[in-house]
């Protein structure tokens, strides 16, 4: 591009005044932001930020506590399902909706519309149908008949049993309970990856369809070897948009099971968030948030290496 | 002409004679039907009585909602006029940083020192012998709400103390009900605890834990008897799966539960579904043990304003929040207990009266809020959490991770 | 938008604007068809069940919550809910539901919206299409910043916005609503950008078009289904904020999500579901009323032969 020629800092002034707030943003809010929570994490403010520097003591606490740790492998867990599941339902759903069909805007806004409502409500309602006394077991059992165990021992292959028995409590259950907030979490988020892929899909120039049905090529061919590596930007975009909510994963928590039961659906923003304004220890609140953002920047680091050493040397 | 007078010592207090009128914003997390119809009463009271008006800022959820949202009100150098808080140990980082305003004029001018009781409500509003808030009502924690049904379907008496209660427990079972019901939050199986510490060991022992931190103490035969209770009561709730103190409450009042502790705040719901205390529930207050009440609740705190009309302002309305009656009016609505011990509140009902009568004979201690850091009592809840959650954990292994909460608390 | 538009992509825009590409689907019902619908069908059901759900309960009377099945249709259908939600709803003291934020929800979204937007698509114009140096570490610190959990930034933003001297006014909440917004924004118009062919932005250069013309005439009307997506997400996220509207403005100022969060996030008392259930439908139409009436933005961007020309 312009990157070589000699006049290139007069040719991008406008580029470079266009960029100010996000320079300013960059460097006040995100950088400066970071630091300051950064440097607070090594303090003992509680309810309010002060500088009354204890060293690591804030991080001995943090790594010593068991709930965190808990926090992080739930988070492990619920962020691996949410990326592999956000990422296929939204490119099928994207892929369907773009075959020339009828009646578009209706599915797309059917699929979209959780994404519109609150999140609070969204827990509650979530809540209500994996509940297994009047949710969606009751009705299952219900379509069995509702019969006893007693009723159905040694009874063998019985459909009504088999429906009565049916177990689905993932609330309740602290094993599966990370999976309940997930239907509740791709309910909620899935419609937003669809339309993302879909303005990525309908970004793609027609040429390449034509030439591939010219070719004979099968769909399903032109979209995993030709269309999907076109698409690689739209995926990072994705990657970050679902990467960052998962990250940051509270509202639908506090919402659906407060984190329970027990500690099975606690999650480290849950715990950021508790004992900065529930817990009022700031200091603790930053240094488990100080973790987090470690975390991500062990990631985002090679990204950018990656993504812009590329572009360079192309 | 009391109210008159009322109004004329504020004034003074605050500005020569007339205080212009002012809008006085004040920040709350009072929003369900009971708690707004009791807020609605201050508010009428201070546009009524004062030139003033009063600016709603609710916030519903818990203070942990709130919170931050105050905090930035006051930091941010664009504070209202006065917030509520939990008194305790929260408010004092903001006095140390001079964010608020002291009352004690205010105070001295009223005589609180003379009118609230119990006495241990003033002392947690001040700091260094001044005063900063003024509380308002009296919540306290040691309830055991009992159904009538539940124990009529069982075939067996109202028990009337808790080792009655824990016997009953499998003949509720045998029946199909859930012994006690609990919800599955930190805060209420942590306010249970306390319950069971004030109302079946001495109240020195409480005192001992919480406000000396003795580990020891903590570590002893006496508190683990605590444990060994509160895993019955773990046993007696395994089938109580709701999440919400009021969804819990829920059960007694259908009678699917035999009983729930829980604070004075349950009340409200057996009123509003319509049952009568003595008839269809009964409370024992202090589990049927010890009567002694845990003396928590709500205060307005007063952020430093430079603007001096709007602090001639404050000072009306600190003086009309203890105002008795507001103070009536106020309570009756939100079904808690007045802070002055002067007032006649015969329109109480029985669950009420018994609390009035307990506090009347001095028998209350402070808030576990107005003995240890917020943090540390965030930290003892996850151990609760845990060992409600998980049957494996032992009573010793949960009592010798409350000590050492203990030993580092704050 | 004129001329440039025109000669790059009018050929497509009367047929684009129709919809998806290609003819109208024949009436056939074939195995591919079967599939197609079928799979929507079924998976549109997932999306709808707690929407009926939520529907049927705001339509019930409190009694026939507390006895009913959540799915069965009431018996006895009911308004009052939806009424008493927008209107007559207990707020702490205010009494007329959510119908008292709703403008100041107007008042904060529409300049909210339109600034972050704005900004963000410059941004990831520049950031594709005009590299300068510097900008990609600008950028990294960006996207690292969409992974920071926004409470850990709630004072430090009290803080700057108390040095300005814009704490607690509507241009200080249209301000953090940019800053949180433009890091997946920006990323969002930069991937966006940087996919579109680059021969279009070249053939530009060459005729002489700056930084300005190139983004109004060039990039702006090819990237309607991005700007689509945008705009669901900020919207959404603007108008369902409740914790930066509360804690940056006064309550002349709260956005009808307060008013909401009092109605259905009341810890002691009854919960009415009803109302509940009400008054998250009602504060969710505008982003849904929203996101059908895109639908008619969201056509194919570039068209075959558009580069050619």
């Amino acid at each position: 591009m312009a990157a070589s020629r000699p006049n290139q800092l007069f040719r991008n002034k406008s580029a470079k005044i266009a960029a100010i707030p996000m320079i300013a943003t960059a460097l006040v809010v995100f950088l400066g932001g970071t630091i300051w929570t950064v440097a607070h994490s090594f303090t003992s403010s509680k309810l309010l930020p002060k500088w009354d520097l204890v060293g690591l003591t804030q991080y001995e606490r943090l790594w010593g506590t068991r709930r965190w740790l808990i926090s992080i492998e739930n988070l492990m867990i619920y962020g691996v399902c949410m990326l592999v599941f956000c990422f296929v339902i939204g490119f099928v759903l994207a892929a369907l909706m773009d075959q020339k069909i009828r009646f578009e805007n209706t599915f797309r806004a059917i699929i979209l519309y959780p994404y519109a409502l609150s999140f609070i409500v969204t827990g509650l309602v979530w809540q209500w149908i994996l509940n297994p006394e009047f949710g969606l077991q009751h009705v299952i059992r219900s379509l069995g008949g509702n019969r006893p165990p007693a009723e159905c021992e040694g009874v063998g292959l019985s459909l009504s049993c088999w429906l009565s028995g049916i177990e689905f409590d993932p609330l309740y259950n602290p094993r599966i309970a990370i999976y309940g907030i997930l239907i509740a979490a791709l309910w909620q988020g899935t419609g937003l990856i669809m339309v993302l892929m879909l303005a990525g899909l309908r970004g793609i120039d027609q040429e390449i369809w034509r030439a591939s049905r010219v070719d004979g090529i099968p769909a399903w061919k032109t979209y995993l070897f030709v269309v999907i590596p076109m698409m690689r930007p739209v995926f990072v975009t994705t990657l970050v948009l679902i990467g960052a909510a998962i990250v940051k994963v509270y509202d639908l928590i506090v919402a659906q099971t407060g984190g329970g039961p027990g500690n099975a659906t606690e999650m480290p923003a849950k715990y950021v968030y508790d004992y900065m304004f529930g817990g009022q220890n700031l200091g603790q609140g930053f240094a488990a948030s100080t973790m987090m953002l470690l975390a991500v920047l062990i990631v985002v680091i090679p990204w950018a290496f990656m993504e812009f050493g590329r572009k360079n040397r192309g | 002409m009391t109210i008159r007078s009322i109004l004329m010592a504020g004034g003074a207090v605050c500005a020569a004679g007339y205080a212009s009128a002012a809008e006085l914003e004040v920040m709350h997390w009072w929003t369900s039907g009971g708690e707004a119809a009791a807020v609605a009463e201050l508010a009428d009271a201070l546009n009524e009585r004062t030139e003033h008006t009063w600016v709603d800022g609710a916030i519903a959820g818990t203070g942990q909602t709130a919170r931050p949202i105050m905090i930035s009100r006051i930091t941010g150098g664009d504070p209202m006029a006065a917030f509520q808080f939990n008194h305790g140990r929260q408010a004092e980082e903001l006095i140390e940083a001079g964010l608020l305003r002291d009352m004690t004029d205010v105070a001295e001018a009223q005589g609180w020192k003379d009118i609230v009781n119990p006495p241990l409500l003033l002392d947690a509003c001040t700091v260094d012998g001044r005063i900063y808030c003024a509380p308002i009502s009296i919540h306290s924690w040691q309830w055991l709400w009992l159904s009538h049904k539940a124990y009529e379907d069982a075939g067996i008496p109202v028990p009337t103390n808790w080792a009655e209660f824990v016997n009953a427990a499998p003949a509720l079972e045998a029946a199909g009900k859930v012994p006690l019901a609990m919800g599955q939050q930190g805060w209420q199986q942590n306010g249970a605890f306390q319950v069971m510490m004030i109302s079946l060991l001495p109240k020195e022992v409480y005192l001992q834990v919480y406000r000396d931190k003795d580990a020891e103490k903590a570590r002893g035969p006496e508190v683990g008897r605590i444990f060994q209770a509160l895993a019955q009561a773990r046993e007696m709730s395994r089938d109580s799966r709701v999440q919400d103190w009021n969804q819990a409450t829920n059960m007694v009042i259908t009678g699917e539960a035999g009983g729930q502790i829980m604070g004075d705040w349950a009340q409200g719901e057996f009123q509003l579904a319509g049952l009568v205390a003595g008839e269809d529930y009964t409370c024992l207050p202090g589990l049927g043990g010890n009567p002694t009440l845990q003396a928590g609740g709500d205060a307005f705190y007063f952020p430093a304003l430079d603007d001096p009309e709007m602090t001639a302002a404050q000072g009306e309305l600190a003086a009309l929040l203890l105002d008795p009656q507001t103070q009536v009016a106020f309570n009756l609505k939100k079904g808690s207990l007045p802070v002055r011990g002067d007032i006649d509140l015969s329109a109480a009902n029985e669950c009420m009266q018994k609390g009035l009568e307990i506090l009347a004979s001095g028998e209350a201690v402070p808030d576990v809020a107005q003995l240890i850091s917020a943090d540390s009592l965030t930290r003892i809840e996850d151990v609760f959490v845990q060992f409600f959650a998980d049957e494996t954990i032992t009573a010793e292994e949960a009592q010798e991770q409350f000590a050492a909460l203990i030993e580092d608390a704050d | 938008m004129v001329d440039l538009t025109s000669s790059v992509a009018a050929g497509q825009g009367a047929r684009e604007l129709q919809g998806p590409r290609g003819p109208k689907p024949r009436k056939v019902v074939t195995r591919a068809n079967v599939l197609i619908y079928g799979t929507l069908i079924v998976v549109s059901l997932y999306y709808l069940l707690p929407m009926w759900v939520m529907v049927m309960t705001s339509l019930k009377g409190m009694p026939e919550i507390r006895v009913g099945n959540i799915f069965a249709p009431p018996m006895e259908i009911t308004f009052e809910p939806w009424v008493k939600a927008w209107s007559g709803a207990c707020t702490g003291l205010n009494c007329d539901g959510l119908s008292r934020g709703f403008w100041n929800s107007v008042r904060i979204t529409l300049p909210s919206v339109a600034v972050s937007i704005a900004i963000a698509s410059v941004n990831g114009y520049a950031l594709a299409n005009w590299r300068f140096k510097g900008a990609d570490a600008f950028f990294t610190i960006l996207i690292f910043g969409a992974f920071i959990p926004y409470q850990v930034m709630l004072y430090p933003m009290v803080i700057m916005l108390r040095e300005v001297g814009l704490y607690g006014s509507l241009t200080g909440l249209v301000i953090v609503h940019t800053v949180f917004g433009m890091p997946i924004l920006t990323l969002l118009f930069r991937n966006y950008f940087t996919s579109l062919p680059e021969e279009l932005f070249k053939a530009a250069r060459v005729d002489g078009a700056g930084f300005w013309r190139i983004y109004f005439r060039i990039m702006l009307p090819m990237s309607l289904p991005i700007f689509v997506v945008a705009m669901i997400l900020q919207v959404t996220g603007i108008w369902n904020d409740f914790l930066f509207g509360v804690i940056y403005t006064k309550p002349d100022l709260y956005p009808m999500t307060v008013q909401l969060n009092n109605i259905v996030n009341s810890v002691q008392g009854v919960k009415e579901y009803n109302v509940n259930m009400a008054a998250t439908l009602l504060t969710g139409l505008v982003p849904l009323f929203i996101y059908f009436i895109s639908g008619k933005l969201f056509v194919r961007g570039i068209a075959a032969g558009a580069v050619k020309g």
